[in-house]
């Protein structure tokens, strides 16, 4: 079952077109890193599927939800109630993590459930107590974002995406504002969930860690999807110029 | 003059005085948010309207603003303007909220588009984001500025001298011309560091509770 289906996607700022007929899909339980040097379009491509830019065409489905399509040559965006619904979806890790500087931990993770799910406080806190747990942060419950390192505000922000129970996660660059010994616990953090099934976008310049991890990976390039598969097979061996080229300098 | 008549008399001033300020401070901070929305609202003559108004009130001198609503009504409409406190006090919350709107829009502003977005993919509304994340940041980032308008604000209330209100100052010059004695006026001095102080204080207060996190 496809959780999320993307067709023949179009964004331009401006003149500068960032995607250009970009089609992917994710289906559930699956993890997909989507890789490509910087300006490639990955992050404006998971910025459109979470509603923080709008597409200029094409389609992006959510089940069976629409965030946007295009309907007798027309291109229609989702009104305030689907928007609701599908927001509901997804989940958002942020590349600097963007917690809430004057919530204590805590309340960065159950300001949500409580606001927009109406979950109780005592119910939120105690999901929010078990999720801290999972991330090694049951004693930082009553810290604030500014108290903690980088690897620990990113846990802290995973577990505020997680509290809403997303069917799908993604992630923009997620160790990429961290010290290179923090990215091993927000990589461990991915695996584990990765372990759970739980259903993954990551966009991510860890190459060794998308080959471990995703089962599929994505790699764009100028707006496109130059090649997409297994990760031994677009990794190891890639086929395209592109991505020997990226991957080569990578390396080095 | 004895002291004590002298202090009498001043604090009839440092009543008007006083007034003046606590009647400009309340109705000028939500008034003042008032603007703040009109100017960054994206109907677009709305915003250049209030960005015009913006500028014709902090481009003259806050005595000229007091002339003229003062003298304006009676020359324009010829309604004469009965009080002179009531024309102080327009000229001051008219001049006040504008620029506490613009410390206001300036700490909105600041905010990192980031809490936006952080708050719009939780799936919070546009009120939630603005007053459960943003407004509560905002006011943290405004209290250094909006403190050092507030002090100003005690002093200006000494403009209103103009136009023949009887304020501190006025109060201590008609002494002082009439008595030919000059130590009232270091005397008022007092009254205005005094003034400050408490208000300094209190703004510090304000910061330190608010210091529990960085940002």
């Amino acid at each position: 079952m496809n959780i999320l289906e993307i067709k023949n996607l179009h964004k331009a700022f401006g003149s500068n077109v960032v995607l250009k007929n970009i089609s992917m899909s994710v289906s559930k339980g699956e993890v997909v890193s989507i890789i490509g040097p910087s300006g490639s379009g990955k992050s404006t491509l998971l910025r459109c599927a979470t509603t923080l830019e709008v597409p200029d065409s094409g389609e992006i489905k959510y089940f069976d939800d629409f965030l946007i399509r295009t309907e007798n040559e027309k291109t229609v965006y989702a009104d305030k109630d689907v928007l609701k619904k599908i927001r509901h979806h997804f989940g958002l890790v942020f590349q600097n993590f963007n917690l809430f500087p004057h919530l204590s931990v805590m309340r960065n993770i159950t300001e949500a459930p409580i606001i927009v799910d109406g979950k109780s406080k005592k119910q939120a806190e105690s999901e929010a107590m078990e999720l801290l747990k999972k991330m090694g942060l049951s004693d930082k419950a009553d810290a604030y974002p500014c108290e903690l390192s980088g690897g620990q505000q990113q846990r802290v922000s995973i577990a505020r995406a997680l509290a809403l129970n997303p069917k799908i996660l993604f992630f923009d660059e997620p160790t990429s504002a961290l010290d290179p010994e923090l990215t091993g616990d927000i990589l461990r953090v991915i695996r584990e969930l990765a372990k759970e099934h739980m259903t993954m976008v990551i966009v991510t310049h860890e190459i060794d860690f998308a080959l471990h991890v995703s089962d599929r990976v994505v790699f764009m390039a100028d707006g496109y999807i130059v090649e997409e598969g297994a990760p031994e097979d677009v990794i190891n061996n890639p086929s395209n110029e592109r991505t020997k080229s990226f991957l080569s300098r990578l390396q080095k | 003059m004895s002291f004590s008549a002298v202090t009498l008399r001043l604090l009839d001033g440092f009543q008007a005085t006083l007034f003046i300020f606590f009647v400009t401070l309340f109705a000028s901070l939500p008034l003042g948010m008032v603007i703040t929305a009109c100017s960054m609202s994206k109907f677009k003559p709305l915003h250049w309207l209030t960005r015009t108004f913006v500028w014709i009130i902090r481009g003259t001198p806050l005595m000229l603003q007091v002339i003229v609503v003062f003298f304006g009504p009676g020359l324009i409409f010829d309604v004469q303007m009965r009080s002179r406190m009531t024309a102080v006090l327009v000229a001051f919350i008219i001049n006040y909220a504008t620029y506490f709107s613009e410390i206001y829009r300036g700490g909105i502003e600041s905010i990192p588009i980031g809490q936006h977005e952080a708050g719009q993919v939780l799936g919070m509304s546009k009120r939630q984001i603005f007053f459960r994340i943003v407004l509560p940041q905002v006011i943290k980032r405004i209290v250094p500025p909006m403190g050092n308008e507030i002090i100003t604000l005690v002093k200006d209330t000494s403009l209103a001298n103009i136009i023949a209100v009887i304020e501190l100052v006025m109060a201590a010059k008609t002494i002082v011309s009439n008595e030919h004695i000059i130590w009232p006026l270091f005397y008022i001095g007092v009254f205005y560091l005094l003034f400050c102080g408490v208000l300094t204080i209190l703004f510090n207060f304000i910061e330190k509770k608010l210091n529990y996190y960085k940002g």
